[in-house]
């Protein structure tokens, strides 16, 4: 196999290159993912049976949701690589990832709960499926203050890495609390197995939804990655040649 | 569906959906405006040094 992607993406300038020729692609594909699916979530889906309209809260639940877990095994994978080969694009991966997490899950949780009034008459039960997000947000909550608690980067690196990889064991209770454990939360929606349990017309809008969710989690990931790149390499020739141009 | 305010109304519903909707828009806007504003003002600390320097 041929590595040498691998060891272009240490270097920082590379990868604010390529980033750079990337962006305009995913922001034009989010956007337009996004204004189609959530206008046909909104408008042209057809009511749920029994939930009726409240339940397109789901055309943005579900995709953060999606993300945000996502989001928290990338950090873990970030964390390995980190460690294991001191890459630092991969903690600044980790660090620019983390709040973004955090805010996704917080949009998770802020529409469940929102979602919740209408169908299950409340905000917020303490059941399983609800807690282990709200534990993931504080997850998201304590990688991001480890991170600025430290002011070497080194170990600042290490310590981060190690809790984003220790913390992941609560993805998987995520994903299986709704089995797992009674619980007013509907099973998933999506399985990788199996048919979606809802009409084409439902699911089509939430697959977009999904998809533009991820590109604009990419689009947001890429813009503070680079921005952090600069930051840590502002000392470089490269660096000021790129500001030089931005200005 | 008739009219416009049914459409937002959504059968009571709207008050719901609306709301997450807008969050969530806020929450998506904030992520991708708060790193450009960022830049930009590198960029332009950068340049604000760089003129003092020529002086």
């Amino acid at each position: 196999m041929n590595w040498s992607f691998f060891h272009k993406l240490g270097s920082p300038k590379w990868f604010h290159d390529i980033s750079g020729r990337w962006l305009p692609w995913f922001a034009v594909a989010g956007v337009l993912l996004l204004s189609v699916g959530s206008v046909w979530g909104l408008f042209f889906a057809p009511e749920d049976y029994q939930q009726g309209n409240s339940f397109r809260i789901i055309y943005i639940h579900v995709p953060a949701a999606f993300v945000a877990q996502s989001c928290y095994m990338m950090l873990a994978v970030a964390g390995i690589v980190s460690l294991v080969w001191r890459m630092k694009l991969a903690d600044v991966a980790l660090k620019c990832a983390a709040p973004i997490g955090a805010w996704m899950t917080f949009v998770a949780l802020l529409t469940g709960a929102i979602w919740g009034k209408p169908t299950w008459g409340t905000y917020w039960v303490w059941d399983a499926r609800l807690t282990s997000m709200l534990i993931l947000l504080f997850l998201y909550f304590g990688i991001i203050a480890l991170g600025q608690a430290i002011s070497n980067r080194e170990t600042s690196a290490k310590a981060t890495a190690v809790l984003a990889i220790v913390g992941v064991v609560n993805i998987p209770i995520i994903k299986y609390s709704v089995d797992w454990w009674n619980t007013l939360h509907q099973p998933a929606t999506f399985k990788i197995t199996e048919k979606p349990a809802m009409p084409v017309e439902m699911w089509l809008p939430l697959l977009l939804m999904v998809l533009g969710f991820y590109a604009l989690f990419t689009v947001s990931l890429l813009m503070r990655m680079r921005l952090e790149v600069l930051r840590r390499e502002h000392k470089t020739r490269w660096v000021r040649e790129v500001l030089e141009k931005s200005s | 569906m008739n009219n416009l305010a049914d459409m937002l109304a959504m059968d009571g519903h709207g008050v719901y959906v609306w709301s997450s909707y807008a969050i969530t828009l806020v929450v998506l806007a904030l992520n991708v405006v708060q790193p450009w504003l960022a830049r930009r003002r590198l960029v332009n600390e950068e340049a604000r040094r760089r003129r003092r320097e020529v002086k």
